[in-house]
């Protein structure tokens, strides 16, 4: 998946994070740049517009990308409340638009439906957390940057957890999400990759892979205080 | 299957892998391998690798020797010690006929076979084996074994390089995915043990084929010779490979009652029953080779009577005591093996002979309470505790009036296995000792 631009720069903390936790790769670019701002050699997947603070700004960078040769899309346009009088005959700017700030489920949920109905690669290509890098493209994993071996289901594994840092999953969340629920080996089977997962992942590492007592497994911190 | 195939062809192409490894192991456990080129990778999940078998032991048939080597993608995990090729990964085959049925010489096959049988009742078997092996300066073969720890000029140094190669050895088995449990230097001088953790059994014995490649691997390269030989030394205790098995059905540990007073269910005193019943007639199996005899005897930890306890090493199947909540880790140990066995055949016969006790409803016998190394022959023989095989021959006489091991192997290993075994005590016999030198030649 390629990047999606994020206006404006630097972009808010709370959109960065979202962002990342969701696996999307991004660029934040300013007006600065010209009211196209310069774009990544093989293109942008989309782009978020934060209208909040700098309204005329975030309009015309919308107006830049929608009058290239091939208009961006999808674009998501993030406004305040009293923002929504400003979207009267600007429908052909923006695909969605959602209130900022925003609440992180609907932000995900309107992001997702946003690349489902563009036909865009819904799945982004890298997921990063920390030190940790998985290339959905080439199924590699590599954690400071040194390659894991890991066999498939490990890294089908370590994937689904990567993708959903802080959240605590059950064993059998995890068999039906990972394994899909024909599997025949019960969530022994889980706690049998996870022990494997932390032995690759080394003693210093093991600790992102987390066993919450009597409930599962949660992959790192719930470091955004979820 | 399409993914796991689509993982592995993209994992060969990104990490640059050079060769693939097929590893496939023979009816008396020896890992076998031949290599294949990324470009041959496709072909092998597609149709299989052919070659013949006839030279592999316990795969040759009278007639077609052909048989198909079919990689396990789940199994693809790239070798993480040097390689003059470069980068190259295993994947474990398991071996067809050119028909595609499951080629009946193949003891994965032969497992595959039996944990079908557990699964048709709804049980997924799971090991857990400690591994003793000893660490040997290299040194010629036909020499007498010379242990690290006392060998050398050293003793601070020497203990260091074993206690620094068993640390290596289990790095390279966490880069391999194989976690290992507890590891510490045993009772004789350089032996050592790593505890596994459990997993399933097909999985766990494909990584007892690795661990054995890994140690030897690890030694190797530092200059040292790591051995599972049962009994290497006569006068120190020898290598087991007590194991602990449990069966689950789906997410429920199936050997756990809070109900009994002990905590075993009906399972768990059928399973444990079935073992002991036929302990005696799977020992040539979980206990293969000459020198596993050696090991067998009284004064050195090892197992030799057929019973149970709680919490007693003095017993061929230990129940160990579980911590309070911990119902899951229900289990129990089976101490005959060595770590010299076929891992695949001897998982086989011990489900086979848990899952008879279960079905036949065989009755757990009383546990035994006293240690029975200080019990005499006759309070023994009261109590009806039996005594593990002898010797091989003894073992081999037991195996081929077993309709339960011929069931479990299959025909074509269960002859096989005999045969060859038959062969190799035979040979044995041949020899003079130096026990015999030692006792006779200026006596009589």
């Amino acid at each position: 998946m390629q990047p999606l631009l994020v206006f404006p720069d630097p972009a808010p903390a709370d959109l960065a994070q979202a962002l990342d936790r969701a696996g999307y790769p991004w660029n934040a670019a300013s007006k600065a740049l010209g009211p196209a701002p310069v774009e990544p050699s093989d293109g942008w997947s989309g782009a978020v517009i934060v209208a909040a603070d700098d309204p005329e700004g975030a309009f015309s960078v919308c107006r830049a990308l929608r009058q290239r040769d091939v208009p961006l899309e999808p674009i998501l346009l993030l406004i305040s409340p009293t923002q929504a009088v400003d979207l009267e005959l600007r429908d052909d700017l923006f695909d969605d638009f959602c209130l900022y700030p925003f609440h992180d489920d609907e932000f995900a949920a309107r992001m997702k439906h946003l690349f489902w109905r563009t036909g865009g690669g819904t799945r982004p290509e890298l997921v990063e957390y920390g030190e940790l890098r998985l290339n959905l493209e080439t199924y590699q994993a590599a954690i400071v940057g040194k390659p894991l071996d890991l066999t498939y289901m490990e890294y089908e594994l370590l994937k689904f957890l990567v993708s959903h840092p802080g959240k605590v999953f059950t064993r059998e969340t995890l068999l039906s999400r990972v394994w899909g629920y024909e599997y025949y080996g019960g969530a022994r089977t889980v706690d049998v990759h996870i022990r494997r997962l932390r032995a690759k992942l080394g003693e210093e590492h093991a600790n992102l892979i987390q066993t919450v007592r009597s409930v599962g497994y949660r992959f790192g911190q719930s470091r955004w205080g979820l | 299957m399409e993914r796991q195939r689509d993982y592995v062809l993209r994992t060969v192409e990104e990490r640059g892998v050079r060769l693939i490894r097929l590893w496939f192991t023979d009816v008396l456990g020896q890992l076998k391998s031949f290599a294949i080129s990324p470009a041959e990778l496709e072909g092998a999940f597609d149709e299989g690798m052919r070659f013949d078998g006839s030279a592999i032991d316990g795969f040759s048939r009278v007639q077609e020797s052909d048989v198909l080597a079919r990689p396990d993608p789940n199994s693809f995990e790239l070798l993480p010690w040097a390689d003059s090729y470069g980068t190259s990964a295993r994947m474990f085959c398991d071996i067809t006929n050119i028909d595609g049925t499951p080629f009946e010489g193949d003891p994965r096959q032969v497992l595959r076979r039996n944990l079908d049988k557990a699964r048709a009742r709804g049980f997924t078997f799971y090991a857990a084996p400690e591994m003793e092996f000893f660490y040997f300066e290299n040194s010629e073969p036909s020499g007498a074994p010379v242990p690290l720890d006392k060998a050398s000029y050293f003793d601070l140094t020497t203990a260091d390089v074993a206690s620094d190669l068993r640390q290596r050895t289990i790095h390279t088995l966490e880069v391999m995915g194989i976690p290992v449990e507890y590891s510490h230097h045993e009772d004789a001088p350089s032996q050592h043990e790593i505890d596994l953790r459990y997993t399933d059994a097909l999985t766990m014995a494909d990584n007892v084929m690795t661990f054995r490649l890994v140690v030897r691997e690890v030694a190797f390269e530092a200059g040292v010779h790591a051995t599972f030989m049962p009994k290497p030394l006569a006068e120190v205790q020898g290598s087991g490979m007590h194991t602990h098995f449990s069966l689950f059905e789906g997410d429920i540990n199936a050997f756990y009652d809070a109900d009994d007073a002990r905590n075993l269910s009906k399972v768990a005193r059928g399973f444990i029953a079935g073992v002991l019943t036929h302990a005696r007639e799977i020992a040539a199996v979980t206990n293969q080779w000459v020198n596993s005899y050696k090991r067998l005897v009284v004064g050195f930890e090892a197992p030799v009577y057929v019973s149970w306890a709680r919490n007693n090493r003095s017993v061929v199947v230990n129940v160990p005591p579980i911590k309070a909540g911990k119902a899951d880790s229900t289990r129990i140990e089976f101490r005959a093996p060595d770590p010299s066995c076929n891992p695949y055949l001897a998982f086989s016969v011990v489900l086979a002979a848990g899952l008879r006790g279960i079905e036949e409803g065989y009755d757990l016998p009383p546990e035994t309470l006293a240690n029975l190394y200080q019990m005499t022959d006759e309070q023994r023989r009261a109590e009806g505790i039996s005594i593990l095989p002898e010797s091989l021959s003894e073992a081999l006489d037991e195996m081929e009036r077993s309709e339960l091991v011929a069931e479990a192997l299959g025909e074509h290993v269960f002859e096989w296995f005999i045969r060859n075994k038959r062969a190799e005590w035979q040979e044995y016999k041949t020899q003079v000792s130096k026990f015999e030198l030692d006792r006779y030649l200026h006596r009589l």
